[in-house]
């Protein structure tokens, strides 16, 4: 198990200027404390939408990385969108998911079939042209530069451990100032 | 509204209505299949090349997928059944309403009797949809026969200047 600031923090060295990231609910808390950036796409609602999103965004910019960066219990909550994105097969669209196995925004509850679901073998059947599942910080760090110059679709499982307790300030997601600063952003680029 | 009342408010003809979906720049339609509509709209709309048909699974991925559609000044177009709105009502509120994005929906009405107002329906499933719409604040157009085919790209133009849903009721099957 991986703890999951750290990661990003690996991951956040490789991600570049020009990308899209969608980070979700506490990994999204991490992230924008790690990476602060105006590419950075906070506002995916609620419900697992967030690879939905991450679709949209790498139908209609193919020319930038698009990169989210999903919880487990998000991502059971839009199963489907693994199967539409494995048939449009978009090159540039990059799905970790940061498994923990629980619901951590809220409450932490365990996920239903928690550390028996196969996250990898889903995005595999659905036809994602890679997969990769990472526990170990030091294997991720030397293979997450080559999987991110991979075509996409590609998926990463992330078995990840919460680097701790969080201020959680929603505003800070869902406010319009964010959606306002990724609007003007992306349109500069 | 009045409807039925002429031959052009009688017919719908399903490429008059994909004509005005491309008229109004639309590049990708995301879709599940619904009954209404699959002969007339999604079946033709397959075999064309722009707007590019996305099929999805479910119809809250639409709403997820028209939403980065947007940021990237692509228009969009979610093609599906009232049920599938009414299971999207959520993504509907949180992306579309609360984060003020166009949202641009074209809904069949299930079992909707042709020339009947759909709060006038029969079907419960029917009638409640435009007061959904209403409570929830979402601009709304029925469109039953050709006479309501200028209604489709004002709708559309607006919803993107304005940044805002709109829902296009699909009130008969198109021919």
């Amino acid at each position: 198990m991986m703890r999951r600031d750290e990661c990003l923090k690996t991951l956040a060295r490789h991600v570049t200027d020009a990308d899209i990231v969608l980070p979700v609910y506490s990994t999204a808390f991490d992230w924008i404390d790690i990476r602060p950036h105006p590419l950075n796409y906070l506002s995916h609602g609620a419900m697992g939408l967030a690879s939905s999103h991450a679709l949209g965004l790498a139908l209609g910019r193919p020319d930038k990385r698009v990169i989210v960066l999903d919880g487990d219990g998000s991502l059971l909550m839009n199963l489907g969108s693994l199967v539409t994105i494995g048939e449009v097969a978009p090159p540039n669209l990059y799905h970790f998911v940061c498994e923990n196995g629980t619901y951590e925004a809220n409450g932490g509850h365990p996920i239903p079939g928690r550390g028996n679901v196969a996250f990898a073998g889903f995005a595999r059947s659905a036809g994602y042209r890679a997969v990769h599942e990472f526990a170990d910080l030091k294997n991720f760090d030397q293979q997450i530069g080559a999987v991110l110059a991979e075509p996409g679709p590609v998926f990463i499982d992330l078995k990840i451990v919460s680097g701790g307790p969080q201020e959680r300030d929603y505003s800070r997601i869902h406010g319009p100032q964010v959606r306002k600063a990724f609007r003007e952003a992306l349109a500069a680029r | 509204m009045q409807v039925g009342t002429s031959a052009e408010a009688a017919t719908l003809h399903g490429e008059r209505v994909i004509r005005e979906i491309k008229a109004s720049g639309i590049e990708f339609v995301i879709s599940v299949p619904d009954i209404t509509t699959s002969e007339g709209l999604l079946r033709p709309l397959a075999h064309e090349t722009t707007p590019r048909l996305i099929r999805i699974c479910k119809e809250d991925e639409g709403v997820g997928i028209c939403a980065g559609l947007a940021y990237t000044g692509k228009r969009a177009l979610l093609l599906i059944q009232q049920t599938g709105m009414l299971d999207s009502i959520n993504a509907i509120r949180g992306v579309a309403v609360e984060y003020s994005l166009p949202i641009c929906m074209m809904v069949g009405l299930l079992e909707k009797e042709p020339g009947v107002p759909p709060r006038q329906s029969k079907r419960y499933g029917v009638r409640i949809v435009e007061p959904i719409l209403d409570a929830m604040g979402i601009p709304y157009h029925e469109i039953e026969g050709d006479a309501d085919l200028g209604r489709i790209k004002p709708a559309i133009d607006e919803a993107y200047a304005g940044s805002h849903p709109v829902v296009l009721l699909i009130g008969r099957r198109p021919s």
